[in-house]
């Protein structure tokens, strides 16, 4: 009898309400909204239904029986978006069996980082709560390692938090470094000794394959139209890479150095290629005007890091993306990070803070970002039609103590919860325990 | 005899003459500030700041500059103490000796590097004192050195913070039993620890030889006295620091994460009677906070990284809250040359993640972290007679948009954001690349793992 009462205790406890997202019927009243693409309404309400922002303005009319979310004297901002991270692919950066962002391989554009994506990740709660709503997550090892994905950070399967955009990775080749890095194993001697010829005979190489891309193209094209003699073969990577030279795919590229930035532009106008993403640019602001003039969008960051030559001016990094919006550059940011991709909100404070200003850095993680991977229809701004991606904050999301009250993620409402959120509220005030601990016998002697 | 002593006297007036001239002090007046004090004083609007010969003079209104002493005008800026780093590996040329899990006769001081641009990029972030340590490969490592960003200074110990006490690193969990144990150190040879119970028993075994050297110095001293020809115990530069650690003249700074290696070294430590420690990183310090209280040890720790390794995925960025909330000692350290910049950055998270109030947050940057190297009576907080080890900030330093503008060393202006070249080396490194630039990656978390591992080229 005990027992059975035991038991039922258990059970009634056990299923207690988890915190968990919430898709439904919301009002988001008396806010500011920062609307980004279309000014700030000072008091206003936001309208979910489902997924989708429905109305939005200062006189909407509530319809009955809708759940409510008073905003007084708080402030509503579009979902913050990382334009290049590894969230999803990797849990804990030193243990190997947790990270899947990199394949074996040179060229494997057919690796979709959607495959691999973790919706249970522990990261993923960590970043939401910081209002970052959606992010890219990239393959990375290699020269082409394959297609990145642009995600919600909510859903419990890749399909459910997938944002509609897949991108081709490149990582543009590099001059082999002089400088030996810290168990980096750099190459033994012959890419050192002639490193122009490295860099050539890479770009090469990834010209052959673009070749046979193409190629490959032409034959599948004659095919399909009834034309060719003969099927072509299955060559998955060329299958992968049929969309991109087809410019129906974008194509991201990697890079990072001034002479390699050159080389990057050099290499898409001659191969005459117009759907592509420029991403990294730590020496963007170097090829500053080139870059403008070539018009692809650009994704910088992370901001938060050391300029990349001693001799280079402290802030370089910082200043990075604001002398390429100088420059007449579209700018989006990146953190390029895993588990702090929660201090997005913090590279763009900085990167405001040094010459980028609050407006710009505030487009280049909304809406900047969508338009960058075509997803400017759903994503990057509080309109009526969008996706309900939003965060309700007690100010500027950028500013260090601002505290993010309510996050919407694909018209879900989600718990302000994290499993650091958790360990918080545990350990805050712990309980101090047996207050002398038992002997134990026999003791140890040194 | 007589010869000797003036052999001596000259030997140390040598040694004292270019560290004295190389250690410059600076006088100026700032005029019109926002002071937070990071002391009783609290926070002090419209304040001048003078300092004298490398010393804050006065701190008021309305001070007027004695002749020949700088004004310049900061009204509308803040003037915080100069931030303290207590996890640095900046302006080293080497940071782990590998070869044993021991190495306590080793020492910073003998690898400082002057010309590491990252002494430039630490002022710049406001960072005036750096406390710059061996590697964590070894359960106890080398020791530590206490550094002013005294830039432009090329003899390595016009770097050093004159007077603070001696410091030593120690380190448990997975860098030391990797190293050793499950990878195999310099020799490439497996040797102990290669786990947390290797690590407790290499604690334990190194504390009880320098237990025993202890004792019998002591010994040896006291039959001295009466025999002259008493015999000294057998030499040992290892076993002289690890005594020195139980006579309490070096602090322990311990590398550490678990919550479980936290509370065995504060067994261990109390064992023999040591008392001072400051656990580094402690990620998990917060799930033993009662205890560490309990213990009196003072916590380093990071804003928010956490989940690069499997000994740091249980962590939480309250940690720095939930430990000032239960009384401890904490600081907010960078252990690396990019996070140094920005500490104040670091340590506004506090507000973020948790509740700290702005002088709580500024105290984890400045003087809990002079009190965990014992140099708080010499920097660490805006008083008269301290170091004028000065930040000047455009904007509040705990907002995102809070600029470093000037930075003070000993009064000697060492940072002018307005005023600042490109190029601030003091000369060009022959290994490194200046042309191509190094696009440093996120991945290079572990500096404290830097030389530990024979790299192959």
């Amino acid at each position: 009898m005990l027992a059975t009462l035991l038991l039922a205790f258990v059970l009634q406890v056990q299923p207690q309400d988890a915190p968990k997202p919430k898709q439904g019927a919301y009002a988001v009243v008396n806010a500011r909204i920062e609307t980004v693409t279309g000014g700030v309404i000072e008091r206003g309400t936001i309208l979910v239904e489902r997924d989708r922002i429905v109305a939005v303005g200062a006189d909407v009319t509530i319809p009955p029986g809708i759940e409510i979310v008073d905003a007084a004297g708080l402030h509503v901002y579009p979902g913050l978006i990382d334009s290049g991270t590894r969230l999803g692919l990797t849990e804990i950066g030193s243990v190997d069996e947790t990270t899947d962002a990199v394949e074996l391989g040179d060229i494997t554009p057919q690796m979709d980082a959607l495959s691999a994506i973790n919706p249970n990740s522990a990261l993923i709660p960590v970043t939401r709560v910081a209002g970052v709503t959606t992010v890219l997550a990239e393959p990375s090892g290699g020269t082409l390692p394959g297609m990145a994905a642009m995600i919600n950070l909510v859903g419990y399967t890749a399909e459910q938090m997938a944002a509609g955009a897949r991108v081709m990775v490149m990582d543009f080749p590099t001059w082999p470094s002089a400088r030996p890095r810290f168990g980096g194993g750099g190459a033994r001697g012959g890419a050192q000794d002639d490193p122009e010829k490295t860099f050539r005979d890479a770009l090469k190489r990834v010209d052959e394959i673009f070749d046979r891309a193409e190629l490959y193209a032409r034959i599948d094209s004659t095919w399909a139209a009834g034309k060719g003699d003969r099927e072509p073969e299955f060559v998955p990577e060329m299958r992968a890479l049929l969309p991109v030279v087809r410019g129906q795919m974008k194509l991201m590229i990697r890079v990072n150095q001034e002479k390699e930035i050159r080389e990057a532009l050099a290499w898409v106008s001659r191969r005459g290629y117009r759907n592509v993403v420029f991403s990294g640019l730590a020496e963007g602001w170097r090829v500053a005007g080139e870059l403008a003039a070539a018009g692809f969008p650009c994704i910088v960051g992370p901001v938060l890091s050391v300029p990349t030559r001693e001799s280079d001016r402290f802030d370089r990094a910082y200043a990075n993306a604001g002398l390429l919006a100088q420059a007449g550059v579209k700018v989006a940011i990146r953190t390029g990070e895993a588990e702090n991709v929660r201090n997005l909100p913090f590279n763009a404070g900085f990167a405001a803070a040094y010459g980028l200003g609050r407006e710009e850095a505030l487009k280049a993680v909304t809406i900047h970002a969508a338009e960058a991977f075509g997803i400017e229809g759903d994503y990057g701004s509080i309109e009526v039609g969008k996706k309900a991606n939003f965060l309700v904050s007690t100010g500027d999301p950028f500013e260090t103590a601002t505290e993010i009250r309510e996050v919407f993620i694909d018209g879900f409402r989600v718990p302000i919860d994290s499993r650091q959120i958790q360990l918080y509220r545990e350990f805050l005030d712990r309980d101090e325990g047996r207050v002398k601990a038992v002997e134990i016998v026999p003791p140890v002697r040194n | 005899m007589r010869f000797r002593t003036l052999l001596a006297a000259v030997a140390l007036l040598a040694a004292l003459a270019p560290t004295t001239q190389a250690q410059p002090r600076g006088s100026v007046l700032l005029k019109g500030a926002t002071v937070l004090t990071v002391s009783g004083a609290g926070t002090l609007e419209n304040t001048d700041v003078l300092v004298q010969d490398g010393r804050i003079a006065r701190i008021g209104r309305g001070l007027q500059a004695p002749s020949g002493v700088e004004t310049i005008d900061v009204t509308g800026k803040f003037v915080m103490p100069g931030i303290i780093d207590a996890h640095s590996h900046i302006a080293l040329s080497s940071v782990n000796e590998a070869t044993s899990p021991v190495t306590s006769e080793v020492s910073m001081e003998d690898v400082v590097d002057p010309y590491d641009i990252g002494i430039y990029r630490a002022l710049a972030g406001g960072v005036t004192t750096s406390h710059v340590m061996h590697g964590s490969a070894n359960v106890i490592g080398g020791q530590n050195e206490t550094i002013k960003h005294r830039w432009g200074q090329t003899d390595p110990d016009a770097l050093r913070f004159a007077g603070a006490p001696r410091t030593i690193k120690f380190a448990l969990g997975e860098n030391p039993t990797r190293v050793h144990g499950k990878r195999g150190g310099g020799s490439g040879a497996r040797i102990r620890p290669a786990s947390r119970m290797g690590v407790e028993a290499v604690l334990r075994e190194t504390f009880a030889e320098g237990k025993r050297y202890l004792e019998a110095q002591d010994r040896y001293e006291r039959e001295r006295r009466t025999n002259p020809r008493a015999v000294p115990p057998e030499h040992s530069e290892r076993l002289e620091v690890i005594a020195d650690i139980l006579r309490g003249e070096v602090l322990i700074h311990c590398h550490s994460y678990r919550a479980d290696e936290i509370d065995m070294l504060m067994r261990v430590l109390a064992d023999f009677g040591v008392k001072n420690v400051t656990f580094q990183h402690a990620n998990e310090a917060f799930k033993v906070a009662p205890e560490l209280a309990a213990f009196g040890a003072s916590a380093s720790v990071f804003a928010d990284w956490w989940s690069y390794k499997m000994e740091v995925y249980y962590s939480t960025a309250y940690n720095a809250t939930i430990l000032v909330r239960n009384g401890i000692n904490t600081s907010v350290n960078s252990d690396s040359g990019e996070l140094n910049r920005h500490l104040y950055h670091e340590a506004a998270k506090t507000q973020r993640y948790g509740d700290l109030t702005d002088d709580e947050a500024l105290a984890l940057i400045t003087i809990n972290p002079a009190r965990q190297l014992g140099i708080d009576g010499r920097t660490g907080s805006i008083e008269v007679g301290k170091d004028a080890d000065l930040a000047v900030f455009d904007g509040h330093p705990l907002s995102v948009y809070g600029v470093p503008a000037l930075t003070f060393v000993d009064g000697v202006k060492y940072f002018d954001r307005l005023n600042d070249p490109d190029d601030m080396r003091l000369r060009a490194h022959p290994n490194r690349d200046v042309q191509a630039g190094t696009v440093l990656t996120l991945d290079d978390h572990d500096r404290c793992l830097e030389g530990a591992f024979v790299i192959e080229y």
